[in-house]
């Protein structure tokens, strides 16, 4: 059975207590491994890292609001090839949902992880989250401050990333231990853990009170605000000229494809030979259509990853962090995704149990396709 | 409906069911339009969307999918998750701005020749009716 415990903070210092408790977690070899962002030695920003030595963990702030890459990826790297020590991984909710999609992809195994969940409070673009520390703000410490409340605001003038502005799932899933802000009184952190788990970590009783209202507070306010982009986004896309004003400015850099955590194709069709034409296939092809778009096939490959993506995709919004282009990608995955997921009742990373669209089927589904 | 306008199909036939249908209205001598460009795959269920939105990009006015009847699949289910597929495709580009119905998903079994040509030609005079993709003449893609 799950309990909820909790971890008092000492002497009003949130971020030391988690380093300290994240240490516990080595020391008392609950994990012999963990994967967790660190503070990069040029401070202004942090990176994920695999940590043996407890030491290191003085330098974890698993609670900055950034986030260079999603950490699925790693996850995938580190247990793909099945790991013979017990790696414990603190991910946010979008790390984690990415994960379980990799696992049904068969691009992660779970066997030997432990996934620690974190209430996210938002991300800044790693550009932002560098020019509030040279400016010698404390982005963390500003969150950390409001996630009593659910009231999560951006410092003044900054954004969160849009992906984060429109997420509706703050808290994690599908984590064997949870580490919760939201809500809980900020002389407490709520720590979430199958009771045999929870009583060897040492923690004390208490109560989160408002932890649902908060949360309800915030998710409402966000898909307020996903909604209101999803309209948006249906008014702009409604024919051709919608349809390449979106993709106009893509250069076919693939860096959505490698931020993405789950587009995992070793050998990309894209970052083939197949789209480097001889000349006089590019000449023809101008002939016939009068002119041609140079990069070639940028659309071709929006609208392919797309059709190869939207079914698993989280919404984690690397790809639009990663696009030099700035294609609003997490609206468009996201509009697209959300109809597509609903035709089969799927929400990517809710569950190992649901099967992915693509590798399944109903006899009696989608019959008025194919008939006459 | 412009009466010259001549539509170009591209087709994705399955080897085991509709490109036997094909084969089939040839060798019986039943007419159909020439308007249909056909690529042999050995599933349905092989046809990834890019080889669909190819095509479309390029100008073409509509791509034919065909395969066996649910329950005929040769590789026993490969037709049901083309089926998802399509489904798929079609939600994604009517999302995107782009008609979806100029991508046609079909069953067509190997005994059916007059059904693959009743199919062709229903597909032109549908294409006719809508005229040609505005893909065709536009570079920005």
């Amino acid at each position: 059975m799950k309990v909820q415990k909790f971890l008092e903070v000492k002497e009003g210092d949130t971020l030391a207590t988690l380093r300290s408790f994240l240490q516990r977690l080595l020391e008392k070899e609950i994990v012999e491994a963990l994967l967790v962002p660190l503070e990069a030695p040029s401070g202004d920003t942090v990176m994920p890292a695999l940590v043996k030595e407890p030491a290191h963990l003085e330098k974890a702030n698993p609670l900055a609001p950034v986030m260079p890459v999603n950490a699925a990826r790693l996850v995938s790297s580190l247990t793909i090839g099945k790991p013979r020590e017990k790696i414990g991984a603190l991910l946010r909710s979008c790390e984690i949902r990415a994960l379980i999609e990799l696992v049904k992809l068969q691009q992660a195994h779970l066997e030997n992880l432990m996934i620690i969940g974190i209430d996210c409070l938002g991300t800044y673009e790693v550009t932002d989250y560098a020019k509030l520390i040279s400016e010698d703000r404390s982005p963390t410490m500003e969150l950390v401050r409001g996630a009593k409340e659910g009231a999560l605001s951006p410092h003044e003038g900054y954004q969160f990333r849009s992906a984060c502005r429109i997420c509706e799932y703050p808290i994690p899933q599908n984590a064997a231990l949870t580490i919760g802000l939201l809500g809980v009184d900020g002389k407490m952190i709520l720590i979430e853990a199958q009771e045999e788990l929870a009583e060897r970590l040492e923690l004390i009783e208490g109560e989160a009170a408002s932890r649902e209202e908060a949360i309800k507070k915030l998710v409402e306010a966000r898909i307020e605000e996903r909604d209101r982009l999803f309209a948006q986004f249906r008014e702009r896309v409604v024919d051709i000229p919608g349809l390449l004003a979106q993709f106009s400015t893509c250069i076919r850099c693939h860096n959505c494809t490698v931020a993405c955590p789950i587009c995992y194709c070793k050998e990309c069709l894209f970052r083939t030979s197949t789209f480097e034409h001889e000349s006089g296939r590019y000449l023809r092809w101008a002939q016939r259509k009068g002119a041609i778009q140079m990069p070639t096939d940028t659309l071709l490959f929006q609208l392919t990853r797309l059709n190869h993506m939207v079914t698993s995709c989280v919404g984690c919004g690397m790809c639009e962090s990663a696009c030099p282009s700035d294609i609003p990608l997490t609206t468009i995955f996201r509009a697209v995704g959300q109809e597509v997921q609903a035709m089969f009742d799927y929400l990517p990373g809710r569950s190992l149990e649901d099967e992915l669209p693509l590798a399944t089927f109903k006899e009696d589904e989608l019959t008025e396709l194919g008939g006459r | 409906m412009n009466e010259d306008f001549e539509p170009k199909i591209v087709a994705f036939l399955c080897n085991w069911c509709a490109y036997m249908g094909a084969d089939l209205a040839g060798t019986s001598r039943i007419q159909y339009p020439p308007n249909v460009r056909i690529i042999r795959m050995m599933c349905s269920g092989a046809v990834d969307p890019v080889y669909v939105i190819k095509p479309l990009l390029d100008g073409a006015d509509g791509v034919l999918i065909g395969g066996c009847h649910p329950g005929d699949c040769h590789y026993q289910e490969g037709n049901y998750k083309a089926r998802r597929r399509v489904a798929i495709l079609k939600n994604i580009l009517r999302k995107m701005g782009f008609d979806e119905e100029r991508v046609w998903l079909r069953w067509i079994s190997a005994s059916e020749g007059q059904v693959f040509a009743e199919t062709v030609t229903e597909m032109v005079e549908a294409l006719k009716e809508k005229g040609p993709n505005p893909l065709r003449e536009l570079w920005g893609t």
